[in-house]
């Protein structure tokens, strides 16, 4: 009940902007998801590690980020086409995730969760400091066919490579829905997220699973991080800025209710358009919040008033205390 | 286990002696100095606080400040993470409103509308504070366990950064702050440290920030210690080992775990004073107070040993002194240059971070015992080995 009223303020919220100034409200919506289809990405490859193994991974930051310089790379250094280059950056990075898995995260099973959260954002700040060292002279950003070009609809503008983002994402999205509903594999990741060990008797290669995870995760955390680094909202480029994006994910991800791939794309909607929102509205409606910053942490508000209400979140399982 | 295969000892004579034998060691296993070898390292180590200052250079007493600093935020997450199991992102939260509350009551009225107070007085606010911080941040974490009090905790973080940038009077915006200039106990200024006007020339700040910021990692060191070797400590314990079990027999969760949070946030604001005094200048973003320095806390306590207050120490000393070791060796390291030395010195730290966890997970505190079990086990007759060398905790 709560949690509706909270919705139908927010939802009223929207209407009075959109009637307010509806071509600004448009533009800045339309970046919103932009930006929500790329926290989906990273929200997606957050939930099916954690559905995995039962940790939230900060390596995943990472791996968007590292994902953007590999492209960053092919297309750049090398003169590789576009769509090559990211297809090559998804292999690298899901070759790097398993191998996370294989040599680091497998290694940890029955530590302690903080532990292996901590490894995690170890791996997180190997990658980010691995990119200092490898790439120190990067450009600002991934040359991609769209810069600086917008589409029109009617009198709101949206960048292409917004539009792109929204495409790409939703097209990634859908396809993963559809290896999880339809296939065999997605039926195992179902089971194995369920109970190991039950998945283990009926013949499911659980470490066949969590290696499959992985290589996702990396998969989709290209995509979000080439993106971003090719100058999608909320315009960061290629730099240390897009880990800032990919952090912004995680309270995407408690909204959503951390196993909960539905969840994650809503969560990261929810996120991406608020967001923007803020980045619009907030020093005009709310002038004593300050000039700038307050969209970064309104992420964190929203969860923290989400865990205030559900403390699984929208979409999460119900989290049972047994002595 | 030989021990288990043998017959059960009868229990009529024997219970008596051994229970009291048992008694006794539990007794001496909590004890501040169990063994005179521990006065023998007391008397070391306060010999190297007294002479170190007068024999280092600027640079490796700084270093040496930092580590210090490090040690004592490093012992109040130690207290929180490692024995109440309360994992935490907000250290570095802590270190900046200690360190923002320093500034604003230390720094002189002509300063960004400083207050001009002694060092005594924004001490105790800054402990204040945070311990009143803490006790907010606390109270979430009775509802939020593993994963959701990471990531809670990381919210808390950056919404710190954003509040401190929103609030002129205290941090004056993104600019920053500069820090307090003088520290001043009583008569002593610890800038410019000469007691007794036993030197020609007074020693230099980085030297008496030394004296200062040692000896309250001893105060905190002790303060920690004796709040886990006593009652309180194995409540703590026992919320972390299993929190549902501990409040069935008796333990208040409320008390303990939101007490756990104050007793290290308090910890984490004082080292936050230290932390501004150190650097002197100060801005309230992610690149000073974030995410890295929160982990480098956390590092610290992996990489001593996790739940032990030594190991807290000598982490603090390696993770603190890693960056300038490194930077002094880089001409000696091939393939570095002067612009890839700080991307150089992340990738270690996070390989020490990393390698720590995977292969020695209790951390130097645990490489140490593990050392000592193997030595007491060499000396002992084979069919006893095995039953001793876990006893000690």
């Amino acid at each position: 009940m709560v949690l509706a009223g909270v919705g139908v303020v927010l939802l009223a919220i929207l209407v009075f902007l959109a009637f307010d100034g509806p071509q600004k409200f448009f533009t800045l919506f339309a970046a919103g998801i932009a930006l929500g289809a790329v926290y989906a990405l990273v929200c997606l490859g957050f939930v099916v590690i954690y559905r995995a193994t039962g940790i939230v991974n900060f390596a995943q930051v990472g791996m968007v980020v590292f994902g953007a310089f590999v492209t960053y790379n092919a297309v750049y250094t090398w003169g590789w086409n576009f769509w090559l280059s990211m297809l090559f950056s998804a292999a690298v990075l899901a070759v790097i995730g398993i191998g996370f898995e294989r040599f680091a995260l497998r290694r940890m099973t029955g530590k302690p969760i903080f532990s292996i959260i901590l490894l995690t954002i170890g791996l997180y700040l190997l990658l980010q400091s691995l990119i200092g060292a490898i790439w120190t002279n990067a450009k600002d950003t991934i040359p991609n066919p769209w810069i600086g070009k917008t589409v029109s609809l009617g009198s709101v503008n949206i960048l292409q490579v917004d539009v792109v983002t929204m495409v790409l994402g939703a097209a990634v999205l859908a396809s993963f829905f559809a290896l999880f509903r339809y296939t065999k594999v997605g039926l195992g990741m179902r089971a194995t997220a369920i109970d190991q060990e039950a998945a283990l008797a009926q013949g499911i290669s659980v470490p066949g699973i969590v290696a499959l995870s992985w290589a996702i995760a990396g998969a989709v955390a290209v995509i979000a991080g080439t993106m971003l680094g090719s100058g999608a909202t909320p315009k960061v480029g290629l730099g240390l800025g897009i880990s800032a994006v990919a952090l912004q994910a995680l309270p995407a991800m408690v909204i959503g209710g951390l196993d909960s791939p539905i969840g994650a794309v809503i969560g990261g909607l929810v996120i991406g358009v608020a967001y923007e929102m803020a980045v619009g509205y907030q020093t005009q409606y709310i002038p004593s919040l300050g000039t700038s910053g307050f969209a970064d942490v309104l992420p964190y508000l929203l969860m923290v008033l989400v865990l205030l209400i559900r403390p699984s979140g929208l979409f999460g399982t119900r989290d049972v205390q047994r002595v | 286990m030989a021990s288990t295969l043998a017959p059960p000892p009868a229990a009529d004579a024997t219970d008596p002696p051994n229970r009291s034998v048992l008694e006794a060691r539990a007794r001496r296993e909590i004890r501040l100095f169990p063994t005179p070898s521990y006065w023998v390292g007391a008397a070391v180590l306060l010999a190297l606080y007294l002479v170190l200052p007068l024999v280092l250079s600027d640079l490796w007493a700084n270093v040496l400040v930092l580590a210090g600093i490090t040690a004592i935020g490093g012992l109040g997450l130690n207290l929180l993470t490692g024995y109440a199991g309360q994992a935490s992102l907000g250290t570095a939260a802590f270190v900046g409103i200690g360190a923002f509350t320093a500034s604003y009551l230390g720094r002189a009225t002509d300063v960004n509308n400083g207050l001009g107070q002694p060092f005594v007085v924004y001490l105790i606010a800054a402990i204040l504070v945070g311990a009143a911080v803490g006790f907010l941040v606390g109270l979430p974490a009775l509802r939020l366990r593993g994963s959701y009090l990471v990531i809670v905790t990381l919210g808390f973080l950056f919404v710190t950064t954003y509040v401190l940038t929103q609030w002129k009077t205290v941090s004056n915006g993104n600019l920053g702050a500069p820090m307090p200039v003088g520290v001043q106990i009583g008569s002593i200024d610890f800038t410019s440290f000469d007691v007794f006007g036993m030197r020609d020339t007074p020693l230099g700040r980085n030297q008496g920030l030394f004296y200062l910021v040692w000896i309250f990692v001893a105060i905190t060191a002790l303060l920690v210690k004796n709040i886990v070797r006593s009652r309180p400590g194995r409540a703590l314990q026992a919320v972390r080992d299993r929190d549902v079990a501990a409040e069935i027999v008796g333990v208040s969760l409320f008390r303990y775990k939101v007490g756990a949070f104050v007793v290290s946030s308090a910890i984490g604001a004082m080292a936050g004073v230290f932390y501004g005094l150190y650097i002197q200048y100060l801005t309230p973003n992610q690149q000073s107070i974030g995410l890295t320095l929160s982990v480098q806390f956390l590092a610290v306590i992996i990489v001593g040993g996790i739940g032990t207050v030594y190991g807290t120490v000598v982490g603090a000393v390696i993770i603190g002194g890693l960056p300038t070791i490194i930077n002094e060796f880089s001409n000696h390291i091939p393939y570095l240059t002067a612009s890839t030395v700080s991307a150089f010195q992340g990738i270690v730290f996070a390989l020490l971070l990393v390698v720590t966890l995977l292969l020695e997970p209790w951390g130097f505190a645990g490489a140490v015992r593990r050392f000592k079990t193997r030595k007491l086990r060499r000396t002992m007759v084979p069919g006893s080995a095995g039953s001793t060398g876990a006893t000690t905790g």
